[in-house]
């Protein structure tokens, strides 16, 4: 069967398999976002308690695999009474996995800011809980948006993932097609170009366009 | 609330470490044709050619965008539609290594450029030849810069063997969930894996910040 | 009322200095920045801090404005304590809110601006007022076009620090730490980073706060003649301590200590 053949019987399911892999990206990046702010934050406290948590929480995630963690949660939690659908499984997984890289960042972005931001910010006497909000975070976001491009695009391959717990993604829609039809070229090498589409001409447009309007906002442009 | 079995631990100890061995294995096999081909892929880059630069950057930037777990289902698959027929072990190696030979001619890449303009004028001065500028000059001057990257790429390509699992690699994933299969039982197997997988990257990341002090020093940098 | 240590809760009384630093040490490791300071500024008074780099003159407005912790004594602003607060009769180091609560008094302009750089001019001076004083918009949105307006901004309100030149900068950084209202303002070299031909423009702007505010200024400042023509009292800072200090005629013009005719020597023959 020729690719054009191909693609007019089975595009319907790889369209649904792209729309559950996209719904996943999202999930997950929300996820991960939330993770490593909170991570990255904590990495920085005062408080040898929290600083030891964060570590922890990074270290295991860094240190293990993504697929160890996706079946960890998905197999393991449910025998300590915690069952989760595969579905959530999914995104929850990629999410705390992108989440310790994430956290990383953060710290990095934080860290770049210079000391003469935190001092002015204490001379108006800002709290610090408004230092960091109003005056480090924004300009830390501006000097960690390119490396979270790159994140961002293994997040999207992270997501492929979730396949191997049965969530319908992408990745899922073409094993079984593949299994039912032996078209392997045609059906791997359509999903690897839809995947090539959405990181080259989706995921990193969108993060070039963001990098821009914030540094617009500082007044970079 | 902990139903941890401690005599089936010990048990499928064995079995999993032996499954270590091939996971060990398959990272040092994939990291010896990553690191080859991606310097091979980062001099192509280099050639007068625009035509020969263009297209492996696109190869590049493919690879990069596109997961994993994909390209080893194409490997895999795609050969004996067309007759050729790869081993497991053989697939999966040629799909990690070529993934991460993407990443490393980036990390080459990167210290190439970081060599100063100077260093290639010396060469031309002293009429070197095109490989005597790169062997002799340029190269020994492009590691150390690289090490870095290239050490946290060996600790990406070992927590990414697990992939191979789906070819029917037999690492640690792969033992681990067929152990579970035949025992009924998650908990110990896949636990086991994720503290193998940390027993083992983190020592390695701090080894390799450790020779990357000591490659530093030696060359008095 | 005393302390046990001999330090008073709080100073009272007619001329009750703005600014009283006692027995003040400051040390980073063996190295000894501050040595026993004792230095109190009146109401209404402009200090200039002058002497050699390593002289601790930075240390004392950065003390002031909490950027640093003291290692003994303690600085009293307006009378009450800054670097401590009373506890059953006894003074404890200051927590986080004593501080938040004290720091209200003192604004600070530092050498390289430190403006925000996320925000416009306009957004430096309001982000202080709305942020911290709970100040509604508009009102804080006319404070600080007052405060633009005197140090001669105005028409760059809505401009990014990054279009601005070094001295506009440091004009609106002026105008933001002013925009909380400070009894004690401090100055920390704010024309060594400037192109000399800016200067003027920063130095002006001094002179008329100096001119027509009652505020209580330091500043720590390279430029003699700046020092001379605006300051009430000039201190000589050399070791960590204050070499000898006086009205500016008398310091600059009679000298006592041998120290500081050194170093004013020094600083005539490298102009």
């Amino acid at each position: 069967m020729g690719f054009y053949d191909f693609l007019i019987q089975y595009w319907p399911r790889l369209l649904t398999g792209t729309g559950v892999t996209l719904a996943q990206f999202l999930l997950a990046a929300v996820i991960g976002i939330a993770i490593s702010l909170c991570m990255g934050l904590m990495k920085l406290s005062q408080n040898a308690l929290m600083r030891g948590a964060a570590v922890t929480y990074i270290e295991i995630f860094r240190g293990t695999s993504l697929v160890v963690q996706l079946y960890w949660i998905f197999f393991v939690l449910p025998l300590f009474g915690l069952t989760i659908e595969k579905f959530t499984a999914g995104y929850l997984a990629v999410g705390m996995n992108i989440g310790a890289y994430g956290a990383e960042l953060v710290r990095g972005g934080i860290l770049s800011v210079p000391k003469g931001q935190w001092e002015a910010a204490l001379a108006i006497n800002m709290s610090p809980a408004q230092r960091m909000r109003r005056i480090i975070l924004p300009q830390a976001l501006v000097s960690m948006l390119p490396p979270w491009g790159n994140l961002m695009i293994e997040l999207l391959k992270g997501t492929a993932l979730v396949s191997l717990i049965s969530v319908a993604d992408l990745m899922f829609e073409a094993r079984q097609i593949n299994a039912s039809t032996f078209l392997s070229a045609q059906v791997f090498g359509a999903a690897l170009v839809i995947y090539y589409v959405l990181a080259r001409f989706l995921v990193t447009p969108f993060m070039r366009w963001l990098e821009r309007h914030m540094a617009r906002k500082l007044g970079r442009a | 609330m902990f139903d941890w079995k401690w005599d089936f631990t010990w048990e499928i100890l064995p079995r999993l470490i032996s499954a270590t061995g091939n996971t060990l294995i398959a990272a040092g096999a994939g990291y010896v044709i990553a690191v080859v081909l991606g310097l091979m892929l980062a001099l192509a880059q280099r050639t007068p050619s625009r035509a020969v630069t263009f297209t492996v950057r696109e190869f590049v930037e493919f690879i990069r965008s596109t997961p994993l777990i994909l390209q080893i289902f194409f490997v895999f698959y795609v050969g004996p539609q067309f007759g050729i027929r790869l081993s497991p072990w053989m697939s999966g190696m040629i799909a990690i290594g070529l993934h991460y030979a993407c990443y490393l001619s980036e990390v080459y890449r990167g210290g190439i450029e970081s060599v100063p303009k100077g260093q290639w004028e010396a060469a031309i001065a002293l009429n070197m030849t095109t490989v005597q500028k790169y062997r002799r000059v340029i190269i020994p001057q492009a590691i150390p810069p690289a090490l870095a990257g290239m050490g946290n790429y060996l600790v990406g390509i070992f927590k990414d063997t697990p992939m191979l699992s789906v070819i029917g690699v037999a690492e640690l994933i792969h033992t681990a969930n067929a152990i579970g299969s035949e025992n009924y039982r998650f908990l110990e197997p896949y636990t086991m894996v994720g503290i193998i997988f940390l027993a083992i990257s983190l020592p390695a990341a701090g080894l390799i910040r450790l020779f990357e002090g000591y490659v530093r020093r030696k060359l008095g940098l | 009322m005393l302390d046990k240590t001999g330090f008073p809760l709080e100073i009272t009384g007619e001329d009750t200095p703005m600014v009283s630093f006692r027995k003040v040490n400051k040390s980073y490791g063996a190295l000894t920045v501050l040595d026993d300071l004792d230095l109190d500024v009146a109401a209404g008074e402009m200090v200039s801090i002058i002497g050699p780099s390593g002289s601790g003159k930075t240390t004392v407005l950065r003390m002031l404005m909490t950027l640093e912790r003291i290692n003994g004594g303690v600085i009293y602003v307006d009378g009450k304590p800054l670097t401590h607060m009373p506890r059953g009769g006894q003074l404890v180091s200051a927590n986080e809110r004593h501080l938040r609560s004290r720091r209200a008094d003192i604004g600070m302009c530092f050498q390289h601006f430190n403006l925000f750089p996320h925000m416009t001019a306009l957004e430096n001076c309001m982000e202080g007022p709305v942020q911290v004083l709970g100040l509604p918009k508009a009102e804080a949105r006319d404070r600080s076009e007052e405060l633009l307006e005197l140090v001669g901004m105005i028409a760059k309100k809505d401009q990014h620090p990054s279009r601005l030149s070094g001295g506009q900068q440091q004009r609106v950084a002026i105008a933001r730490a002013l925009a909380m209202r400070p009894k004690v303002m401090l100055f920390d070299e704010v024309t060594s980073a400037l192109d000399p031909e800016v200067i003027g423009e920063v130095t002006n702007v001094i002179r008329q706060l100096v001119s027509e505010h009652n505020l209580t200024m330091l500043m720590v400042t390279h430029q003699m003649g700046f020092a001379r023509d605006i300051s009430d009292r000039v201190c000589f800072f050399y070791g960590g301590r204050i070499e000898e200090q006086g009205p500016p005629t008398q310091l600059f013009g009679n000298p006592q200590r041998e120290r500081t005719q050194q170093f004013l020597s020094a600083v005539r023959e490298a102009v």
